[in-house]
């Protein structure tokens, strides 16, 4: 009885914290269709104008631009960087691996606001700061370690045995590469690219301290214009969000064909059975 | 020539430094380089010629500076506490699965991916002055007045347990369910209930991943930027010591001491970290005494 009593809290508990998520995430949709929304339950005219609005007076068409440039920029670098170092970290055992790992672990374990300011003044300092190439340089910093850790246990997966084989019957290191690693790290290179991919959309504290007027990404244009408050009429910032809302939405949908929802925070140690 | 399989460490050859290389020299100059120049800059303020700790003693002799710190760690610490306190219980309740469990652990991934921008924003109407829940409490009659939820601590910490709650819970739930079931059920076959399990078996199992979980949670929360902005007052009570640091560098443009309170939270997070590590061999030594032999 008891059990039982306990396993309904913990239902009601999922539902009140799901309801409101879904109360949270549907008020900004209502929001950005509501022609005037004061004090009532619902909008009483609902209208399409503040995604024309917000698309014109944002510049939103140049925003979205930069987000995809940016985000498919570092999802590539992020591969091309991690791949073979995930390889190595995976099959081989050197001395000073256990450093190296906690190296890779840094970025992603220290919080962004506190490594993001130096990395900001020194970018500033060198005249990357504020342009587009400044904001991918600094959010693959996070991202080329997560590529990295997400890739390991894939190659980890792999046998030796077939690497071995494939170089007994005469063929070179990129042959090996090419036919045997390549397509079977596939599910952990789509894996590792779409949650790259998540991560940089969604990333606001590394793009807001580095980006200027012209490598906004969706996100931090979103964060002026909430909090430059008030100047904006707030349910075309709600247009905005939903805008960003959706693009995050499908890019997950995407994600969680391939990917279990335990699996979108930290891999540790221990694999799920 | 079985290299990783035996585990005996080997030398690196030409085409394994290669590999390693590009990733390496990026975390060297982009992780490593900017971290070591913000504390070189942060003992070169603008004031004072040559090396001094003018600014960390500024920090330390300034209220409106200093504030910041007892401010953080009065969010970050409940924050920690709660988060983890209802991620271990819903977890450990989950381990073996639920019903509608993928269906539910999809729907806690929404907010890590929104990111804090879009949650914020999402508090601010729903919570807000105006806002459903408001509405509905008045509606009903359970208020008189309504309540002020955001602008506030209050909306900050709600910002908080949204985005990390989903974030702790996954993770530890990734990391419950990982412990093989049979342990338990030998415990249950010798006669131990459910509680006894739990404190005797499997609390000394997840202590690793639980401390691994207060330590992130408590990183990330003490580096609170945007929803101590979005929800809270950044002038006034919810003014954290990443928003005082973000002040210095981007209105004042006092680069140095800018990297001095960066250095300072760093050094705070750290503190934070130790502090958990400590506590876990505690927590883990208390739990192996009593239990004799192992």
């Amino acid at each position: 009885m008891r059990g039982r009593l306990w396993g309904l809290a913990l239902y009601v508990f999922v539902l009140g914290f799901i309801l409101n998520l879904l109360g949270i995430v549907s008020h900004v949709l209502v929001s950005s269709f509501a022609k005037r929304w004061f004090g009532t339950p619902f909008p009483r005219s609902l209208t399409t104008e503040w995604y024309s609005y917000a698309w014109k007076e944002f510049g939103l068409a140049h925003v979205l631009g930069v987000t995809i440039f940016v985000a498919l920029t570092v999802v590539f670098l992020a591969l091309v960087m991690g791949f073979p170092a995930a390889y190595i970290l995976a099959r081989r055992n050197f001395q000073w691996k256990p450093v190296l790992l906690l190296l890779y672990f840094l970025p992603l374990l220290i919080p962004q606001m506190t490594y993001g300011i130096p990395l900001a003044t020194t970018m500033f300092r060198y005249g990357i700061g504020g342009s587009v190439a400044g904001v991918i340089l600094a959010v693959m910093v996070p991202m080329v370690p997560l590529a990295i850790f997400i890739l390991m246990p894939f190659f980890e997966q792999i046998s030796l045995n077939l690497e071995w084989g494939a170089a007994m019957m005469g063929a070179n290191r990129f042959q090996v590469f090419r036919r045997i690693l390549l397509p079977l790290t596939l599910p952990g290179l789509l894996t590792a690219g779409i949650l790259v991919l998540v991560n940089t959309v969604s990333n606001f504290e590394l793009t807001f301290l580095v980006s200027g007027a012209g490598s906004q990404t969706l996100v931090v244009a979103l964060f002026y214009n909430v909090f430059a408050g008030g100047v904006r009429p707030v349910y075309s910032v709600d247009a905005m969000a939903v805008m960003y809302m959706t693009m995050v939405m499908i890019l997950l949908v995407i994600a969680l064909r391939f990917v279990r929802p335990t699996q979108m925070v930290f891999r540790l140690d221990q694999p799920r059975r | 020539m079985r290299r990783g399989e035996t585990g005996e460490p080997s030398e690196l050859d030409l085409m394994a430094l290669a590999c390693l290389a590009p990733s390496l020299l990026y975390v060297l100059v982009m992780f490593v380089y900017p971290f070591l120049y913000g504390i070189y800059l942060s003992l070169r303020p603008l004031k004072v010629p040559g090396f001094s700790l003018a600014n960390y003693v500024a920090f330390f002799s300034d209220q409106y500076q200093y504030k910041t710190v007892g401010i953080t760690f009065r969010l970050a610490v409940p924050n920690t506490v709660v988060v983890v306190a209802f991620s271990l219980l819903l977890a450990y309740n989950m381990r073996r699965g639920i019903w509608l469990e993928r269906t539910i652990t999809t729907i806690l991934v929404l907010p890590i991916s929104l990111g804090v921008i879009l949650l914020s924003q999402g508090i601010l109407g729903f919570y807000g002055g105006k806002g459903w829940l408001n509405q509905l409490l008045l509606g009903l009659g359970l208020l008189e007045d309504s309540l002020v939820l955001t602008h506030n601590f209050t909306g900050v910490m709600l910002s908080l347990f949204m985005q990390q709650f989903p974030f702790c819970f996954l993770m530890l739930l990734g990391y419950i369910s990982g412990i093989d079931p049979s342990i338990e059920n030998s415990a249950r076959t010798l006669g131990a209930g459910p509680w006894t399990v739990f404190q005797r078996v499997m609390l000394p199992l997840i202590a690793p991943g639980l401390a691994i979980a207060f330590a992130l949670v408590f990183v990330m929360s003490f580096g609170t930027f945007a929803s101590a902005i979005m929800l809270g007052q950044p002038s006034g009570a919810t003014r954290t010591i990443a928003i005082a640091a973000y002040a210095q560098a981007f209105e004042m443009f006092d680069m140095p001491y800018a990297s001095a309170i960066a250095v300072i939270m760093g050094i705070f997070q750290l503190a934070g970290l130790l502090v958990i590590l400590l506590l876990r061999r505690q927590m883990v030594l208390a739990a192996t005494m009593g239990v004799g032999k192992r």
